[in-house]
């Protein structure tokens, strides 16, 4: 999902008899639905794979703002304008929350945005793809945080407190964004002209795979989910919530007379699901390789953003001191008269 | 990149409505107080959350460990007699 390349340890995972004394107790804890909290003890391996899932997490909201950050100044009304400034205000918000969720397990905002901006750490591989139109942002809203929304519910009841803490808040405020982003796709799809309406569709078009890509690989592929379920640091597999949202995206593309851009999409009588075509694997290895249309780009914008207001960061910081350093000066002053 | 000092940590307390009191709702990074008050007002009480705010530096903060969790809190359990429960009063005496 939005962190949905995780490499987590590769070992099996290791029955309560193997484990040491500690490591059992931390997995009861987790088994009875307890909340681990930063100060508890937690496996050295736990607190690793937290640190770069959460990490990632964090990056995509915050990269999550260019490809929408780009139409702010383009919508088309100021109704919608304000809007998507809100939505795009919440992400850097969300981004913040993790953060701060990811410091509790031990590594400054500085050391992530430094593994963010020298490849080290990822982020998802949906915010590699172009906003080319303004139906995008509707497209965006509608499949994107729709994807994001499924994955993040479940993650409220995740091991980790802080982390679920910040899940909680976030699943509260995204919910307005995917119905802005529908809201869109009904004024193109369904109340717009020919013009607006192909340019709907041909949205749906290009952000249909890169949206199921978000779920992370299959499941047959996905070798490292069972430890991350044992924590519950994971708690639905990415088929299971990929077939999810396709079963509930379908019948959201029908309304807006649009199509799904998939000749095998049919509704299974007998598993009572949608069968689909999955994402080209290929192209998600490489856009996760940073062969992404806007890799390149997307990691430019943030590094630039980064220096460029590093004498802001300093100079608020001197200031601070500054202010500090004259206010103990003025107390100590007044005690001694 | 250039070396640069981060800004504090800070904790941040919101109450919710008048009445009510101020209650944690997560952290932030600030140079000072007077500008983490500003970035809380921004970043948690966008929807109405707040009617006041109260920051604290996150190094400021004392806790107690989760390894104190027995002498802190066991000694309590045993302790129903703190309990209105505890003392069965007849009926006749009414609501007490």
């Amino acid at each position: 999902m939005y962190a949905q390349s995780i490499k987590s340890t590769g070992r099996a995972v290791q029955s309560l008899e193997d484990m040491s004394a500690e490591d059992r107790e931390f997995q009861e804890r987790i088994d009875r639905g307890e909340k681990i909290e930063p100060k508890d003890y937690m496996p050295e391996a736990y607190r690793k794979n937290l640190i770069r899932q959460i990490g990632q997490h964090a990056h995509s909201e915050i990269v999550g703002q260019l490809p929408e950050g780009n139409w702010i100044t383009r919508a088309p009304t100021l109704e919608r304008k304000a809007n998507l400034l809100a939505k795009v205000q919440d992400e850097a918000g969300h981004g913040l929350y993790l953060y701060c969720a990811a410091e509790t397990l031990g590594v400054s905002r500085d050391e992530l945005f430094e593994m963010l901006h020298n490849g080290r750490m990822k982020y998802s591989s949906i915010f590699n793809y172009p906003t080319l139109t303004w139906a995008d942002m509707g497209a965006v809203g509608w499949l994107v945080d729709g994807a994001a929304i499924m994955n993040q519910v479940p993650l409220q009841r995740t091991s980790y407190g802080p982390y679920a803490r910040s899940m909680v808040r976030i699943c509260k405020e995204e919910s307005f964004h995917q119905r802005q982003g529908f809201h869109i796709m009904i004024a193109m799809a369904k109340k717009g002209n020919a013009d607006q309406k192909r340019m709907a569709q041909d949205a749906l078009n290009r952000f249909w795979y890169p949206s199921l890509m978000m779920f992370g690989p299959s499941d047959k592929d996905s070798v490292h989910s069972a430890q991350s379920m044992a924590w519950k640091i994971k708690m639905n597999s990415n088929d299971e919530l990929r077939q999810k949202f396709v079963d509930e995206t379908v019948p959201q593309a029908q309304y807006l007379g649009l199509s799904i851009p998939d000749e095998n999409l049919k509704w299974n009588e007998a598993t009572e699901h949608y069968d689909f075509t999955g994402p080209d694997w290929s192209e998600f290895d490489d856009v996760l390789a940073g062969n992404g249309p806007c890799n390149t780009d997307r990691l430019e914008t943030r590094k630039k953003a980064w220096a460029d207001g590093a004498w802001v960061r300093e100079g608020m910081m001197a200031h601070a001191e500054k202010k500090a350093i004259a206010a103990k000066k003025a107390q100590h002053k007044m005690a001694t008269g | 990149m250039t070396e640069t000092k981060e800004w504090p940590l800070w904790e941040i307390f919101i109450r919710g409505q008048h009445g009510m009191s101020h209650r944690h709702v997560g952290s932030l990074h600030a140079p000072d107080a007077e500008r983490a008050i500003k970035n809380a007002r921004d970043v948690y009480t966008r929807r109405n959350e707040g009617t006041s705010i109260w920051v604290v530096e996150a190094s400021a903060i004392s806790a107690s460990s989760p390894s104190d969790k027995g002498p802190l809190y066991e000694p309590s359990t045993d302790k129903v007699y703190r309990h209105p429960t505890f003392y069965k009063l007849p009926d006749e005496a009414g609501n007490m």
